[in-house]
């Protein structure tokens, strides 16, 4: 590897400057695919929290079926889709959407459990309709709680984006420097693509945070404890 | 349909079954460097946790730490530690130092976050009353706090685990072994059954160590505690004040 010979410098700081704009359109390339992930992986875990808050017996074979996809290995289930779907966008967002599921669905669920039903009741007795509690009562109240989801979903599938980058160049944001620094032996290439998205899901991570906060100003002191919670949802 | 077939029937070639190749040897690649990871950030995280959990300092520190886990993620560890690695050592550089430490480091964040969330939701009032019997700091630890979080604690053990196999698939990119192998080979030579044999090694192998751990966790849980809250529940309240 030639860069990494004694001597001569790890990061080629001309090269870097010389492709700016091709980092920049990598990285809202990243963004953007991460994007599509998370709002489709919202969309689906909405619709089986909202089951689960029907039937509360979904919820074992739900959180099972999601578990084992979130075991399986991102290689591995990009790579099990290769022969289905092809090299294209499609392969590496099934994947992605598949790994947010867990963690979204945990969360909605745990957020809309979170309403007591003295408020649920109060709400009615103020003359909410029972068909409008869901939207107007139960989801806001559970915003705190689907937001820390979010953050955790956004981070992890930003930093899955790269591995996508793997498999080919149309997908895979900075992944796909990464994956071309080290067939070329480039190392430069590979430092800029691997800080670049841990750049990227750090700045997520802090936006999530700030948008938790605007979202829900009545929750403020709880806000540590709801984010504080869901990091330890996703661990256990 | 026929994929499928020729999937099992990759799986089932005697062939493959021996050699320096052979599934046997990659398995043994994958779970011996997986092992060492797990064991080398368990020496590491698992007193941290522990300490800062009894003490309640450093929490944020944990939170963090666990953030920071998920932003940085292993393909990049690996990357980035690869050129460097190579410099300091041509033989093992290449490929068994770069996965070795992005496995470490994966696992690490599970681990203390756990701990420290296990320990803190003890309640408050029986570690008051250890004390008052006259239990001293390191005995309340190790005979109250730790046997009631032992749940969450193997919890956090659990992830870890489950994570590192699953994840050391990668190590394939940088020429280390491994089932990743497999993988990695298959969309190279664009050969769908060996791909696809590499897929159900994986996955296979990452939810039989999810099984047998979450076991372990069970067993290693007092039957006091089984019966109130069952193995595997997530945490939902880690940071009860005291």
């Amino acid at each position: 590897m030639p860069p990494m010979r004694d001597g001569e410098p790890l990061v080629d700081w001309a090269w870097i400057a010389a492709h700016l704009d091709d980092i920049a359109l990598r990285s809202l390339q990243h963004l953007w695919i991460a994007f599509i992930a998370v709002a489709v992986g919202l969309a689906i875990s909405l619709g089986l929290g909202i089951l689960v808050l029907h039937r509360r017996s979904l919820f074992g074979p739900i959180t099972a079926v999601t578990g084992v996809l979130y075991t399986i290995p991102s290689l591995a289930l990009f790579a099990a889709l290769i022969p289905v779907t092809g090299l294209s966008l499609l392969t590496a967002e099934i994947a992605l959407v598949s790994y947010t599921l867990l963690i979204l669905v945990r969360n909605i669920v745990a957020g809309l459990e979170s309403v007591s039903p003295e408020v649920l009741e109060a709400a009615e007795g103020m003359g909410y309709p029972r068909r409008s509690l869901l939207w107007r009562v139960q989801l806001p109240l559970a915003v705190p709680l689907i937001v820390a989801g979010l953050r955790l979903a956004s981070v992890s599938t930003i930093g899955l984006v790269t591995v996508a980058g793997l498999l080919g160049d149309a997908f895979g944001g900075l992944g796909v420097l990464i994956t071309e620094g080290l067939q070329t032996f480039f190392a430069t290439k590979v430092y800029v693509g691997a800080l670049a998205s841990i750049g990227l899901a750090l700045l997520a991570d802090v936006a999530f945070v700030r948008l938790q906060r605007r979202l829900t100003p009545w929750a403020r002191a709880q806000a540590l404890d709801a984010t504080g919670r869901a990091a330890v949802v996703e661990a256990a | 349909m026929e994929i499928l077939w020729a999937t099992v029937a990759w799986l089932l070639d005697p062939a493959h079954w021996q050699a320096a190749d052979g599934i046997p040897a990659r398995l043994l690649e994958h779970v011996g460097i997986s092992a060492a990871a797990v064991v080398v950030a368990l020496a590491v995280a698992l007193p941290v946790g522990l300490v800062i959990g009894h003490t309640g300092r450093g929490g944020t520190l944990a939170v963090n730490l666990a953030n920071l886990g998920r932003a940085v993620p292993s393909y990049a560890v690996l990357v980035m530690v690869l050129p460097i690695s190579l410099r300091f050592s041509p033989a093992l550089g290449l490929d068994v130092i770069p996965t070795f430490t992005a496995m470490t480091l994966l696992a690490v964040p599970p681990i203390v976050v756990n701990a420290y969330a296990g320990i803190r939701g003890v309640e408050p009032e029986l570690v008051e009353a250890a004390r008052a019997m006259g239990m001293r700091e390191r005995e309340v630890l190790g005979r109250v706090e730790l046997p009631l979080a032992m749940p969450v604690v193997v919890g956090g053990i659990r992830t870890a685990a489950v994570q590192v196999v699953a994840t050391a698939t990668i190590g394939a990119v940088v020429a280390y072994g491994g089932l990743g192998r497999y993988i990695i080979d298959g969309i190279a030579r664009n050969e769908d059954d060996r791909l696809l044999a590499g897929v159900v090694l994986v996955a296979g192998l990452a939810l039989l160590v999810d099984g047998a751990l979450a076991l372990l966790q069970r067993r290693l849980t007092s039957p006091g505690l089984r019966r109130s809250a069952p193995a595997g529940t997530p945490v939902t309240r880690p940071s009860r004040s005291r």
